[in-house]
């Protein structure tokens, strides 16, 4: 074996790989439960892939063929519904994972200096991730699928000049069709993963390099024995590919439990409408996107402002972009001298509470229709322009609260 | 225990609430894919009726056959009008375009109609036919006002007449009910000849249904044991970090 490996070695540094990524990766000892939800973004990735290649064996990107080869997996492949249900499970789950993920970022400070890259690349890989999710959405040819591309197609056209064109290039007709499926499909099975795996890739290595942050916040190569292992690390493996296996085990339970049980999880995670065909004479009443995009759609409907030089949807779509936009920027706006919520003072655990509320308030009033009264007192567009007025102070706010705040000292050593 | 463990995850789903919010007036329907006898009633109902008009276009007669437990015999003689092979799919004899001038529209694939409308649609909306003059097929519907569909089984249940309190607009929640010819099944025969064709559609919709709980069950089990050999693991190699 040895033998072999030299022979590889001397060709291909595949030993030096496995120590600098692996057995030699020095992780702090003291990652909590929301370390978990980097490597089961991964694995659900995985998932996503393999379902992937399965559903394309059969699927037929056709505007005429596409929903009846879905139910064709549905009920005549074998194990078909296993893993149609793993793959639109798998969609969801994937973005609870990076919700979690991202929401682990903002407690712990992972986003801040030196680690701007890392938060960078993940920015570009969450807004890969909904493209992706968009793009595969329009696939079974269902009627909100056909309704849902129909509504975000046309947010294009609010660009002024070259709206109009742009959403006709972007479907390549005057209405969602065959040939808008086409490319979808060419979109959501090779170009976005692609992007992805590469994105993916990236953001692993600018992790490795600079090393993970931990629930203290505070630099573990300050202190290194004498062969320079950090005191405070763990080799990764096996210490957390064992951990990760748990988290896995328990993650891939939920999964599961959600095929077989509720599939459709009523209807958060595959929607009514969807079960009719795409029909371009019958608009369904309430065209929504799934759960994992309604806080920005949310957004998107709070503005309703027709005054407004331009109309209400241009700045509407210009509130949702930038909503996305400013994450990107969160490591710069952030100025607190320590990382972590732990040694953070009330103004930052406040505000990100309730930015934690707003936007999963924003994300169910996405659903619902704007003119109801689903939350008491005011009708839903008036909540979501409340929750739009906290989603934007959170983050344009951030550089005078955060500085203002009364931060603890932080320690010297992770303290477990 | 196994069943147990079935009957909690099954009683748990209400938790997982709809997204889409239900329409509160429809009338609950009790559904048990299981129930194979009642599949059998209502699959019968479902080619006798339904299919003579509507098509089933993602199901074959072979695998319903299969699933419920009928005999090829029995399916060749009894079930199948419009087509001779069990593999083939379930299509109705009626031309599309024959049902186009008929009736004013293409009658909709039921293959999924549970799904896209839910059972307790369905089950409200067969329940809710009434004679009215002003309609060309002389039926309305007061869940679906003005729908092309006449009252196919009105055999079964009689003829209704309805009025709506305060009257008001065609509403299933301020309908009431007049007889004016008694059909050959009583109120509650007719309720449940209905709850059984839900219930066949139901399946009609996702015949994985039979099958996805009990592999799930294992399934569990297997993920349960290998949640405890995964925290074993853990714990085993983490004793020398703490």
């Amino acid at each position: 074996m040895s033998k072999f490996m030299t022979w590889v070695d001397e060709r291909f540094p595949a030993t030096k790989v496995w120590e600098e990524h692996v057995s030699k990766y020095y992780a702090p000892k003291n990652l909590n439960f929301w370390y978990f939800f980097g490597s089961l973004a991964m694995v659900v990735m995985v998932l996503q892939i393999l379902t992937g290649i399965f559903l394309t064996m059969h699927y037929k990107p056709d505007s005429s063929l596409a929903f009846a080869s879905v139910e064709y997996i549905m009920r005549d492949v074998p194990g078909g519904w296993f893993i149609r249900y793993l793959h639109s499970v798998g969609a969801s789950m994937l973005f609870i994972v990076v919700y979690l993920h991202m929401f682990r970022g903002l407690l712990y400070g992972s986003h801040r200096s030196p680690r701007e890259l890392i938060w960078l690349l993940g920015m570009l890989l969450y807004v890969t991730l909904m493209a992706e999710a968009f793009f595969g959405y329009l696939l079974p040819w269902g009627n909100m699928s056909y309704w849902g591309a129909q509504v975000i197609i046309s947010l294009f056209g609010a660009v002024p000049g070259i709206g109009p064109g742009l959403s006709e290039w972007i479907r390549g007709d005057f209405v969602v069709s065959d040939a808008t499926l086409n490319r979808f499909f060419a979109f959501h099975v090779i170009l976005v993963p692609l992007l992805l795996s590469l994105l993916v890739y990236l953001h692993i290595v600018a992790l490795h390099k600079v090393g993970g942050n931990n629930p203290d916040g505070i630099d573990i190569k300050k202190d290194k024995d004498a062969s320079g292992k950090p005191l405070d690390g763990i080799a990764f493996h096996p210490y957390y590919t064992v951990k990760d296996n748990l988290g896995v085990a328990v993650m891939m339970t939920a999964l599961l439990a959600v095929v077989f049980f509720v599939p459709e999880l009523g209807g958060w995670f595959l929607e009514k409408d969807n079960f009719a065909p795409a029909d371009i004479l019958q608009t369904p009443p309430d065209i929504v996107p799934l759960w994992y995009l309604t806080p920005y759609y949310s957004i998107l409907r709070a503005v309703t402002f027709e005054w407004l030089p331009g109309g209400a949807k241009l700045w509407g779509v210009l509130a949702m972009g930038s909503a996305i936009v400013l994450l990107f920027f969160l490591p710069w706006l952030d100025r607190s001298p320590v990382r972590s919520i732990r040694y953070r003072g009330w103004m930052y655990k406040t505000a990100l509470t309730l930015f934690v509320i707003t936007f999963v308030m924003l994300g169910y009033l996405g659903t619902r229709n704007p003119s109801h009264v689903d939350l008491g007192l005011l009708t839903n567009v008036t909540w979501s322009q409340i929750g739009l007025v906290v989603y934007f102070a959170f983050f344009l706010l951030m550089p005078i609260y955060t500085r203002m705040d009364r931060t603890k000292p932080e320690p010297d050593r992770v303290t477990g | 225990m196994k069943k147990c463990i079935v009957s909690v995850l099954m009683l748990l789903m209400p938790l997982a609430v709809s997204a889409s919010g239900g329409a509160g007036n429809l009338d609950k329907v009790y559904i048990d894919v299981s129930d194979q006898a009642s599949l059998q009633r209502g699959a019968r109902t479902f080619v006798n009726y339904c299919l003579s008009c509507h098509n089933a276009s993602f199901m074959r007669y072979e695998r319903m056959a299969t699933d419920l437990g009928i005999s090829e015999a029995l399916l060749r003689e009894e079930m199948m009008f419009a087509s001779d092979k069990p593999g083939d799919l379930m299509v109705t004899a009626m031309p599309a375009a024959g049902a186009k001038t008929w009736f004013g529209v293409v009658p909709p694939d039921l293959s999924l109609t549970a799904r896209s409308r839910g059972a307790d649609w369905i089950y409200t909306y067969l329940r809710s036919f009434y004679a009215d003059e002003s309609t060309t097929t002389g039926w309305n519907n007061a869940l679906f006002s003005n729908v092309a569909m006449p009252h196919v089984l009105y055999q079964w249940q009689g003829t209704r007449a309805a009025t709506f309190e305060g009257g008001g607009v065609a509403d299933v929640s301020s309908v009431r009910y007049q007889s004016v010819v008694p059909g050959t099944m009583t109120g509650r025969e007719y309720d449940a000849a209905i709850r059984d064709l839900t219930n066949f559609m139901v399946y009609l919709a996702e015949p994985a249904k039979l099958v996805r709980y009990e592999i799930g069950f294992w399934v569990m089990l297997f993920m349960g044991v290998f949640i405890v050999l995964a925290y074993l693991l853990k714990k085993e190699y983490w004793r020398d970090v703490h």
